[in-house]
């Protein structure tokens, strides 16, 4: 066995699946934030043929859910596989069941989980330890592990543990600030695994896997006579279960010299306060314990690794017999109990010791809730606690990083303890997520990290948007390994690589004083200084702060690199920061550079020594004056003209600021106000488009196509530009017979992304330029201020009314208010416009039942929202479930739309002699169909609830409080194809079967978008994805003909980009449909690979090529005796390949392994021209062919 | 019946060799135009623009899906082993060098000076036996001179020969007022060849779209009299091997070509029609002509039809024309 050590910069998520990937045969998962990436190394590994520690490539299988997975790990396990898998949150959550199954059955596995938080008044994919908790009662031990080393040997130690014990294993480490920070390690050998692994127990496990030779049965129905009895069995394996992990961590500090206790006790031998904490914040406390004993004070902290079984012995051997008082930090919360799950354990096991005489007395506890959601938690909330601890009467239940105002929970904590931090260099870096600044610096990690003797540290932030998202990079080198799971709050060196956050982002708050303060800037070294805020020049001179500038832009373009920043800010970091002497630097990012693009060739290698090169020569310090020069002002982050909640609440999580938010200030439900991305002005674009009226023909399909909703027509008498700002644009309307009536097309260019969508679509030629449209993207500064006056204007024309516009054309739908607008979907998306259009037609009516993914991220995260309100307040009433049980989530809308509606109507009725016979038979009879009728209807019901109002009695009240449902309701569940043929096909086609009144629309991205391109059962043929990198072989699942199959279900195939017309008509005709309706609608995305700019020409090559063909399916044209198959697109006119070709998921294939590409491709058209030619049978059979309507 | 030729130095197992076209973009089918004969194969162009905007593609989607949000760090699998651009193609010359024993020719579409000069080079370097530069440019604004066109083709054939070694083919268009000086204009800036002649792209319209159709169509036998023409009339003229190119659908063509001079004879669109097998049927059909016409080896019967070697060389010129003219009359 060879002794040398192998270095590693890696993050959580790799150190763990590395071991897990290596101790299994079998891995079965289902991708979820933050643990994904286990599953995808895992998947990428066995693609490549990397081998388990058995010498055979383990088989990773991407199942439909995490029940899927849990069920498909439960039976390779009892046919005796070494099987593992990874999750986190809610997917635990749905892996319980069979968790209790495999504990029962004595199973040894172990599922790796990156601890995150449990989506309860809101989701977030962040980190606490809720979700492992919610498993401590499934009978599997939990094992901690607190840094990415230990993410890695725990690995280890947990399935060695396992095999020895029989005991299934929980391994789990905080999501995001384990699993994703990355951290330099020493990596375990094959050789130290297989060590740890004995073949005895390997082959045991196997005997104990059903096996027809020698056939038992497994899983029995026991009665009230034995059950009881048989749960009690398992006892002796759990009590030998403590001294097992024992005695593998001595075994594993024999062969690695790393030493891990169950508890492992830190700090005075003497110590009279002690913290008890699980995770990554038992590093925190550790290193603050340090501090305050050097300081004098007697602190210690235990750690709990094995968590359960809870060793009351080894529990009680490691508290030091001086602690007088202790705290007990819970990373969970669990409302309504007594105190969180450990400090619980605590109490209970030092009671029981005390009743046995174990301790003398019981020492003060108290417990404590920090770090929900990833929330910070650092040295300064440490002291806090052992401050608390120091009180006579110290708070139980408390809490500690917030300000609980309400039932006043909190510990308050002074935020300027830090820890010595001389050793660190520490730099913060702003970029944006498109200008790859997390890459480079993950990249200097690994140069530092693996080339040099310094310990790295690096975590990165991202915020909530997907277009024009801002990260911050958070790197830390050292020479002792590097113990800090928080952010970085006192830096030695920023970098800002977008300019314009000088006036929008906080950067140099964070800066220690001499710091050293980088700008990526378009003005020259004599001319930056001018360009700052007087508050950023301020904190230079108070901090006396270095500057140094570069044009990185500029030498991006110059040195070929396609206006890439990445290298050459890193370079500039390398350059200043004094991590490693200067040449040394530059000679370790030219190594790293030749290793990185050695497959690219010898150009691209080139390419990037010349910008490393052009860097230095054009990188200067600014020098700068001892005084302020420009102007001091407070940045204005919401309109005055904002409500108050967006003043109080909104706009301080806008401005970064929302840990500062206490708890009075939330929301006590979830609930939260529609319509705020209207108060962001996020300006992620410098290129806005420009209307020219004179050219415009108005056909509207700029406005139809606009993923932000930043595209707005309306008609109007000519006397509303009278008052109009000057520059006002408008155009005679080009209908005749209306010479007074003017057109207007508003950009709002603040909230646009520049995704140039609207100009792709344009079909008219500039008059002015044959080579421009009737609507170009243009600088966007020149005519902002402008800009702002016009849209101000527009906004106070009214829009048009519903009922008189002719919205069943892309040109007449142009004139409806959208109520989804500006979120922060990815530039270019081809999801919103389906969203938006929804809102357009129904929005005034409108549930929307969402389903976990893109959708209801860019739909609800926080800060701000896209659903709103019209001018009446009305708009669509917007919730997210799960992400498995949209479809049932929203047929409960729908039954109780219905069961409301049955209510309203009796007691209408029943209230007939007081409303008045005219009155209830107008409502109760009211057509809806058409939006006059509609808007008919809603008078009628606002006049009923004014009655009402008036009413004192019992049934009068009742009527009120559903009267709203006598306005038909429109019910939509919307969500991702993952939602809707993987983990929520189930609930999916139990909606559909209801036959009841849901109107289900699948965003269909063909792949897993929100959590990083998993396969899904809707990728097609020929296509990779993360499950399916070489190629998915298996064809696309037709949902629309599983749907066809029921008869009663209104089926739509579109595509907004192919046929704008034919997807109006579908969500139009699947609306009015009295009963279940399916659209699938094609929408293209990031994940495809290629500039989403192109994105409608290429949903025009899905259709031409018939990857896609456009249909419906309307049960009503059966009823009438028609064919109710309708295909609404040509003959393919184009090959498959031409259409695939164009796009990275496809294209990398045929690199990578061309043969393959080739015949997947070549299957992939025949089974186009199979559904062709099955559609076109379909489209010209009898009506009496299809399933007739009851 | 020997087959051999001499093409720029190389030595040819027959003169018919495959024209740069898409079928070589695979080694399988090399393998299989080698075992059917072929002499050489030109392999398909690599068009400079093409690289640089996949490049650029590449590029943009990596960085565009990348490290940008929290829950997706990255969307595609394999993007580490994914080449675009030029490592492709320098891979696919290195695999055919590895697998066959004919000359392998690079076939340059360049659009900038250091696009030709760096290309060339790596070909070179990845084992190219010869270089073909298609210098495909229409000179369609109007401002630009013939002698500025003309010293376009020259400097960059002069660049290229300054930085590699291996003997280069320019595949030219006959639009030029002196194409016979340019030849020799050409082969004192340091070509080794003449490829005659490059198709352009002519476009054709869609009356009904009101559209510019961009179909490929193959070329057909009745194209080759422009080559054919211009192969006689240099044979002998200029120390420059020729090849000749369109048209070529059978022997037949095949042996004009020879005949008007031509060292080695071009076709793609034969092999996409019948196939690459069909390389061998024009093997023979050539071989079973010559023992027909009791011709040994190429050199006999080489440029017997050009038009230093017929007895009326005014065959070829003004008088010919007027001959046929008062053919059409009678």
């Amino acid at each position: 066995m060879s002794n040398k050590k192998t270095i590693a910069t890696i993050d959580g998520n790799e150190a763990a699946a590395y071991v897990a990937y290596r101790v299994n045969e079998v891995c079965a998962i289902y991708p979820i934030t933050p643990s994904s990436t286990m599953a995808e190394l895992a998947d990428e590994w066995a693609a490549k043929g990397t081998k388990n520690i058995w010498g055979s490539v383990p088989d990773i299988m991407e199942m439909q859910s995490e029940a899927g997975a849990a069920g498909t790990v439960h039976g390779a396990l009892q046919t005796g596989s070494l099987t593992t898998t990874f999750t986190a949150s809610q997917g635990l959550m749905l892996m319980l069941p069979n968790m209790y199954k495999i504990a029962g059955e004595l199973t040894a596995t172990v599922f790796h989980v990156a601890a995150r938080s449990l989506a309860a008044q809101g989701l977030s994919i962040f980190g606490d330890h809720q979700d492992v908790m919610a498993a401590r009662t499934t009978g599997f031990a939990m094992l901690s592990s607190v840094s990415v080393q230990e993410a890695h040997d725990f690995a280890l130690i947990a399935q060695a543990a396992s095999l020895r014990s029989r005991i299934p294993i929980i391994h789990f480490f905080d999501g995001f600030r384990t699993s994703h920070e990355v951290n330099k390690l020493e990596l375990l050998s094959d050789d130290q695994i297989r060590s740890m692994i004995p073949d005895d127990l390997v082959i045991a496990h196997r005997n104990r896997g059903l096996n027809p030779e020698s056939p038992f049965i497994r899983g029995t129905a026991q009665n009230p006579d034995i059950y009881f009895q048989g749960r009690e069995t398992v006892n002796t394996f759990y009590n030998n279960m403590p001294a097992i992990v024992e005695d593998v961590m001595k075994d594993f500090e024999k062969m690695t010299g790393r030493k891990y206790e169950l508890f492992q006790y830190t700090g005075a031998p003497d110590a009279d306060r002690m913290v008890i904490i699980m995770g990554s914040g038992g590093e925190t406390v550790d290193e603050t314990v340090n501090a305050l004993n050097a300081a004098g004070e007697k602190t210690g902290v235990l750690q709990v690794r094995l968590y359960r079984p809870f060793s009351l012995e080894h529990f009680i051997k490691a508290i030091p017999t001086s602690v007088k008082s202790i705290a007990i930090l819970d990373r969970t919360k669990e409302s309504g109990a007594a105190g969180e799950p450990m400090y619980q354990d605590v109490l209970a096991s030092l009671v029981d010791a005390l009743q046995q005489g174990k301790i003398k007395q019981l020492p003060r506890l108290i417990g404590g809730r920090y770090g929900l959601s990833s929330k910070e938690f650092t040295p300064a909330m440490v002291k806090a606690v052992f401050d608390e601890l120091k009180k006579e009467n110290p708070k139980n239940g408390f809490t500690i990083g917030i300000n609980d105002d309400v039932t006043f929970t909190s510990l308050e904590y002074d935020p300027a303890y830090t820890l010595d931090e001389s050793e660190w260099k520490q730099g913060l870096f702003f970029g944006l997520g498109a200008d790859g600044t997390v890459g480079a610096n993950k990249n200097t990690i690994k140069i530092i990290g693996e080339n040099t003797d310094l310990f790295a540290q690096g975590y990165f932030v991202y915020d909530s948007k997907k277009s024009g998202a801002r990260t911050v990079s958070h790197l830390r080198f050292g020479p002792k390994p590097i113990r800090a799971p928080y952010l970085i709050t006192r830096a030695d060196f920023i970098a800002c690589h977008q300019f314009n956050f000088i006036e929008k982002v906080e950067m140099l708050e964070f800066a220690k004083d001499g710091a050293t303060f980088l700008i990526n800037s378009p003005y020259p070294k004599d001319e930056v200084w001018s360009k700052m805020t007087g508050q950023v020049q301020k904190m230079i001179i108070d901090k006396h702060i270095k500057v140094y500038v570069i044009d990185a832009t500029t030498v991006a373009r110059d040195t070929g690199m396609n206006g890439r920043i990445n290298t050459i800010m890193q370079t500039c970091y390398f350059a200043l920061s004094g991590v490693l002497p200067r040449e040394d630097a530059i000679k370790q990012i030219k190594k790293a550079i030749e290793k990185t693009y050695f497959k690219k060739g010898q150009k691209v290698i080139d390419q990037n020594f010349k910008a490393v090169d052009g860097t230095l020569a054009n990188l200067y310090e600014v020098e700068y004056p001892k005084t302020v020069s420009a102007a001091v002002h407070e940045l204005l982050i919401v309109s005055k003209k904002a409500p108050a909640f967006v003043q109080e609440v909104t706009s301080v999580m806008m401005a970064g600021h929302g840990d500062e938010l206490p708890v009075s200030k939330m929301p006590i439900d979830g609930t939260y106000p529609s319509g705020t991305t209207q108060w962001e002005k996020r300006n992620v674009s410098d290129l806005v488009p420009v209307w020219e009226p004179e050219s415009c023909i108005q056909c509207g399909n700029c406005a139809y196509v606009c993923p932000h909703s930043v595209i707005r027509a309306k008609f109007f008498h000519e006397k509303f530009l009278e008052k109009a700002p000057e520059g006002f644009a408008s155009a005679p309307i080009n209908s005749r017979g209306f010479p007074e009536t003017k057109y207007s097309l508003q950009v709002y260019l603040e909230d646009c992304t520049g995704c140039n969508l609207c100009v792709e679509v344009c079909p008219a030629t500039s008059i002015f330029d044959g080579a421009k449209k009737a609507i170009n993207l243009a600088e966007k500064d020149p005519i902002l201020e402008q800009g702002k006056k016009n849209i101000e204007y527009f906004e106070n024309i009214p829009w048009n009314d519903r009922s008189k516009i002719d919205f069943s054309t892309v040109h007449g739908a142009q004139f409806l208010e959208p109520l989804f607008e500006f979120s922060g979907a990815c530039a270019g998306c081809g999801e919103t416009p389906y969203l938006k259009l929804l809102s357009q037609l129904f929005g005034d009516r409108l549930l929307v039942a969402n389903a976990t993914g893109c959708s209801s991220i860019y739909g609800g995260n926080l800060p701000t929202t896209p659903w709103t309100v019209n001018k009446e307040g009305r708009g669509p009433a917007w919730s997210n479930s799960l992400f498995e049980d949209n479809a049932e989530f929203g047929l409960g809308m729908r039954i109780t739309a219905d069961q409301q509606l049955h209510a309203a109507k009796q007691y209408l009725l029943g209230l007939k002699d007081e409303l008045g016979e005219n009155v209830v038979t107008e409502i109760l009879d009211a057509k809806q169909t058409l939006e006059s009728e509609l808007a008919v209807q809603h008078l009628r019901v606002q006049k009923l609830k004014e009655q009402l109002r008036t009413m004192t009695s019992s049934p009068a009240q009742h009527l009120l409080s559903v009267a709203d449902q006598l306005v038909r309701r429109s019910v939509w569940l919307v969500g991702g194809d993952g939602w809707a043929y993987d983990i929520g096909y189930g609930g999916l086609d139990h909606a559909l079967a209801s036959g009841r009144n849901v109107n289900i629309l699948v965003l269909d991205t063909e792949v897993y978008s929100n959590t990083g391109g998993q396969s899904s059962k809707s990728t097609p043929t020929a296509a990779t994805a993360k499950f399916a990198a070489g190629g998915k072989s298996g064809g696309k699942k037709d949902l629309a003909m599983q749907a066809i199959s029921y008869g009663n279900v209104y089926v739509a195939r579109v595509a907004f980009g192919a046929n704008p017309q034919q997807t109006l008509l579908a969500m139009r005709e699947a609306e009015a449909y009295d009963g279940p309706s399916l659209i699938l609608a094609y929408s293209h995305c990031i994940a495809h690979g290629y500039d989403l700019k192109d994105g409608l020409s290429q949903q025009n090559n899905a259709v031409a090529s018939g990857h896609w063909p456009l249909l419906r399916y309307n049960p009503m044209l059966r009823k009438k005796n028609q064919n109710p198959f309708v295909l609404d697109s040509p003959r393919p006119t184009m090959a498959l390949r031409d259409y695939a070709y164009n796009e990275l998921r496809y294209k990398v294939l045929t690199m990578t392994n061309p043969t393959v590409a080739e015949n997947l491709m070549k299957h992939a058209q025949d089974l186009v021209n199979l559904k062709w030619k099955n559609y076109e049978e379909l489209a010209t059979k009898k009506a009496s062919d299809f399933v007739p309507i009851a | 019946m020997n087959l051999q030729t001499s093409y720029m130095g190389l030595n040819l197992s027959s003169p018919i060799v495959v024209s740069a076209c898409t079928l070589s973009e695979k080694t399988d089918n090399i393998l299989m135009m080698e075992d059917n004969g072929a002499g050489a194969v030109v392999l398909f162009s690599l068009f400079e623009e093409q690289i640089k905007k996949e490049e650029a593609r590449f590029i943009a989607v990596q960085s565009g899906t990348t490290n940008t949000f929290a829950e997706a760090t990255d969307y595609f699998p394999g993007l580490d082993d994914f080449n675009v651009g030029t490592e492709e193609y320098l891979e696919n010359i290195r695999r055919a060098k590895e697998r066959v024993n004919m000359p392998i020719i690079g076939s340059l579409n360049g659009i900038t000076h250091e696009g030709w000069i760096d290309y060339s080079r790596l070909m070179e370097q990845a084992g190219a036996d010869a270089i073909e530069v298609n210098i495909f440019f229409i000179p369609g604004d109007v401002n630009l001179s013939t002698s500025h066109v003309e010293h376009r083709y020259l400097n960059i054939i002069e660049e290229i020969k300054n930085n590699v070694k291996i003997p280069v083919a320019v595949k030219l268009n006959p639009y030029f007022s002196a194409m016979g000086n340019m030849a020799l204009r050409m082969q004192n800036a340091g070509a080794n060849a003449l490829v005659l002649f490059n198709r352009f792209y002519q476009p054709d319209f869609d009356i009904n779209e009101l559209k510019i159709k961009t179909d490929l169509h193959y070329s057909e036998s009745s194209e080759i009299r422009l080559p054919l023409l211009w192969t006689a009339l240099l044979y002998g003229k200029v120390n420059l091997s020729l090849a000749a190119t369109t048209g070529v659908q059978s022997a037949i063509e095949v042996i004009k070509y020879i005949l008007a001079g031509s060292d080695v004879v071009m076709t793609a669109s034969s092999l996409y029609k019948n196939g690459i097998p069909y390389l061998k049927t024009m093997n023979k059909e050539l071989q079973d002509w010559m023992y027909s016409m009791g011709f040994d080896d190429l050199k006999a019967f080489r440029g017997n039809m050009s038009q230093q070697n017929i007895a009326d060389p005014t065959a070829y010129e003004r008088a010919n024309y007027i001959k046929i003219l008062e053919g059409v009359k009678s």
